[in-house]
């Protein structure tokens, strides 16, 4: 269940750029041969989000496809899954071009709400509303 | 109003960054690691500790790191090499990463330390996602496992720059397709170097410790055709990020 780990990366990478807006959407770009799955991911983006500015953030997973390309026979496509990675007309390795993204790509935030119109000057300062 | 800034950071920018930093610490002190992956009960440590045992009958000048959600034990076996062992408790983690390893290297790893093998924590998914600065990433199956992990761990298999099959003196017993895994290894890394060994009767060990042996002067000799697009696409891009807007930022 590395996509704890995965999620709290994206958390960790995000927060010192977005200063103190609100993050209302993060797209990731994932290859199909990342060994990642994306339900899990979800999920645990939920937990590692709690608390930051990406708490209410919807997570949005572009899923990339593995492609590979034969240098011999100049045969291009989808690798499949399990990859097939291996050129068995020409008996030689395959050239990968796609499907090990593991990318943050797209940040969509919202400035923070403004700060509440000016309070009428509290005396009791230990209960002031405003928190920062 | 909202904002839509695009960047290329990659997920995994700061462990990528740790385990470059763990990468020159290593060299500096002319050390090279071994990255050891597999399923729980593959045979990793015993197949370790005969490796530890020989390299030091033959003058090198070896060290271990495992990790393990839990228990010492497998330091303690280790430890009868004689070869200096520490223990990392990843305190529920299914893998190691970068950072973990330096954080408990650059404390104690002893002077001189020719090769230093790390055992991770036993997993065929998790580990695999992690650079961890080695030199070698050896994944390891077992005989009693099936032929079939390479195209059922495809991530692990694929980026291993050496496999070992381990338990060999049980491949007859329980039918091992040894054909049939070597196709499978094939399709999802294609010459990959393979040893064959068992910690029990000592087969394969030799050939496999010169392999690692013959590593530590340099690069591995094979780079799996996954590893090359993950080189290509996956690393950080710094010129990409420096120059995006920040959001929040007061203009």
């Amino acid at each position: 269940m590395h996509e704890l780990s995965l999620a709290a990366a994206v958390v960790d990478e995000v927060s010192p750029l977005v200063g103190t807006d609100v993050v209302r959407s993060v797209t990731l770009r994932i290859g199909e041969l990342a060994a990642v799955v994306p339900e899990a991911l979800e999920f645990a983006f939920a937990v590692a989000a709690e608390g930051t500015a990406l708490a209410d953030a919807e997570l949005l997973i572009d899923t990339v496809e593995g492609r590979a390309r034969c240098d011999g026979c100049g045969r291009e496509g989808p690798t499949g899954m399990p990859p097939v990675l291996w050129c068995e007309v020409c008996a030689r390795p395959l050239v990968l071009l796609s499907g090990r993204e593991l990318e943050i790509v797209r940040l969509v935030t919202d400035p923070a709400p403004g700060p509440a119109p000016a309070a009428p000057a509290a005396s009791d300062k230990e209960h002031s509303p405003t928190r920062r | 109003m909202c904002r839509s800034v695009d960047l290329h950071r990659a997920v995994l920018a700061r462990n990528d960054d740790n385990a470059t930093a763990l990468r020159r610490y290593l060299d500096r002190h002319g050390t090279t690691a071994v990255n050891l992956m597999s399923s729980p009960g593959s045979g990793k440590t015993e197949l370790l500790e005969v490796l530890l045992t020989r390299a030091r009958e033959q003058g090198a000048r070896v060290a271990a790191v495992t990790a393990d959600l839990a228990t010492e034990n497998d330091a303690r076996r280790l430890a009868r090499s004689r070869a200096p062992v520490q223990q990392i408790l990843t305190d529920g983690l299914c893998h190691l990463e970068a950072g973990m390893l330096q954080a408990r290297l650059e404390p104690w790893l002893p002077e001189g330390t020719r090769l230093l093998f790390v055992e991770n924590v036993g997993n065929l998914v998790c580990p695999a996602s992690y650079d961890l600065g080695e030199t070698l990433r050896i994944v390891l199956v077992s005989v009693t496992e099936g032929e079939d992990k390479p195209l059922k761990y495809p991530a692990a298999f694929g980026l291993a720059q050496a496999v070992v099959v381990t338990k060999t003196d049980l491949a007859e017993a329980v039918g091992f397709d040894r054909s049939g895994f070597r196709a499978g290894l094939r399709q999802v890394n294609p010459h990959v170097p393979v040893f064959e060994t068992s910690a029990r009767t000592g087969a394969g060990v030799d050939d496999l410790l010169a392999h690692v042996m013959a590593c530590a002067d340099g690069r591995a000799p094979h780079t799996p055709v996954l590893a090359r697009q993950h080189a290509h696409h996956l690393h950080h891009h710094p010129a990409a990020t420096s120059t995006t807007p920040v959001p929040g930022t007061p203009p």
